[in-house]
């Protein structure tokens, strides 16, 4: 069949699929006996193939819990659902909380960080202790059989500082606080540059999941799991990669 | 109202979709976040039928708001240097890198039009009505972004690798 030369905008419409099929059809064969045409469209379909390539791994992330909650909260809310309410008012309670205790130049208080998912709680501990110069921790690394001993005992439950030295992070010390239900632990890390991670670790927080979760609060990011009736997060300002490389570590460290 | 497993459901794609647009992904999840916010206060307007379009209409709009709100954010941070180069030593490969490279040297409009299409693979049609443009400037600015993006890996296998930040 004869067929006059396809402007642009067909030719477009033929590689992104957009043709019926008696249109795409007569096109393909027309692209048969055009060469120069038919690379045109190659190269653009192989541009489409390129992103995919390079972007649908993003698909099979977990999706981070903050936005499972919104998403869950947008599409009730609508019916004035109570879970989206009390939802809207734990945050509030949780901001105006957040910012009383960011706002707390002392350290040797222990932070009341009850009733806070424990992303939450570790990103907060995080962001009041890392940038501390003067006391970040009660108990330092050189007394780090003392610091283990006492926070195994506050927590009824042995605490481990996993050797993150292979990774570039050297073990601080550590402090005691209060978390969600009870005692929690903050074991902090830094690098050769200052960098600063924490690993929370608190009892139960009632969240029985145990997979690896992400969230970020106020630049904090904080990678964190359940196991066995204690919550462990690990929180940062570094990448998000190199955060998970980390937290894969400790994982691996708590569960040899 | 919309489904919320519906919903849920496109939020891994809004993540996709949110990356290749920024290229970082706590930035990318913060429009996801926002998107989300706004689809909660637009829901009564929601009037059925095509809910990923409708979302990446909200998406746009919010993306291009912040653009211009926020034009010093534009450009790649340190961070994001970092994060490249780590997924580079991780093996991901370097389709990835020169792609994501070249994608974000694009301006924003050739981005969207590059991705509706060969990511979302919407239809023309649906494409004008999230970018509220005319369908004639669909067709006419994709065929510019396909020519720019070839431009841009044609030229960065000439361009050094990024050196890895500590």
């Amino acid at each position: 069949m004869m067929m006059k030369q396809p402007d642009n905008a067909l030719l477009q419409a033929f590689a992104d699929g957009q043709l019926d099929a008696a249109e795409h059809t007569e096109l393909a064969q027309w692209l048969a006996t055009h060469p120069e045409a038919a690379a045109q469209v190659a190269q653009w379909q192989a541009q489409s193939a390129a992103m995919h390539t390079a972007y649908d791994p993003v698909l099979d992330e977990p999706v981070p819990a903050h936005l499972l909650a919104a998403a869950r909260n947008a599409a009730s809310a609508s019916n004035g659902s109570r879970w989206g309410m009390a939802a809207a008012i734990g945050w509030l309670a949780i901001g105006l909380f957040g910012g009383f205790i960011a706002g707390r130049n002392t350290d040797t208080t222990p932070a009341t960080m009850a009733h806070m998912p424990l992303a939450r709680q570790a990103a907060i501990a995080h962001a009041v202790y890392a940038p501390e110069v003067r006391h970040p921790v009660e108990v330092g690394a050189d007394q780090r059989d003392h610091l283990l001993g006492w926070l195994s005992k506050r927590l009824g439950h042995p605490i481990v500082a996993p050797a993150l030295e292979p990774l570039g992070y050297q073990l601080v010390g550590g402090r005691l606080l209060s978390g969600e239900s009870g005692p929690g632990a903050l074991l902090m890390y830094e690098d050769a540059s200052g960098e600063r991670l924490t690993l929370f670790v608190s009892a139960d927080t009632g969240d029985s999941a145990t997979a690896f979760r992400f969230a970020e609060h106020d630049k904090v990011k904080v990678f964190y799991w359940v196991d066995a009736g204690y919550g462990y997060a690990l929180s940062g300002t570094l990448p998000r990669e190199r955060l998970l490389t980390v937290a894969t570590s400790v994982y691996r460290a708590l569960n040899p | 109202m919309i489904d919320t497993e519906a919903l849920v459901a496109e939020l891994p794609r809004l993540r996709r979709y949110g990356r290749a647009l920024l290229g970082d992904v706590a930035r990318a999840d913060d429009l996801v976040q926002d998107t989300i916010e706004r689809a909660l206060r637009k829901t009564a307007h929601w009037q059925g039928g095509n809910l990923r379009a409708w979302l990446l209409t909200l998406m746009h709009n919010v993306f291009v708001n912040q653009i211009r709100r926020n034009d010093a954010l534009r450009g790649a941070s340190e961070a994001d240097t970092v994060e490249l180069a780590m997924r580079d030593a991780s093996g991901d490969g370097l389709g990835l890198r020169d792609l994501d490279r070249a994608m974000q040297a694009l301006s924003a409009d050739h981005r969207e039009i590059l991705l509706l299409v060969g990511l979302e693979n919407l239809r023309y049609e649906e494409i004008a009505g999230v970018l509220n443009v005319p369908i004639g400037t669909v067709m006419s600015r994709l065929n510019r972004a396909r020519a720019q993006l070839k431009a841009q890996l044609d030229g960065s296998t000439a361009r050094p690798a990024l050196t890895r930040v500590k």
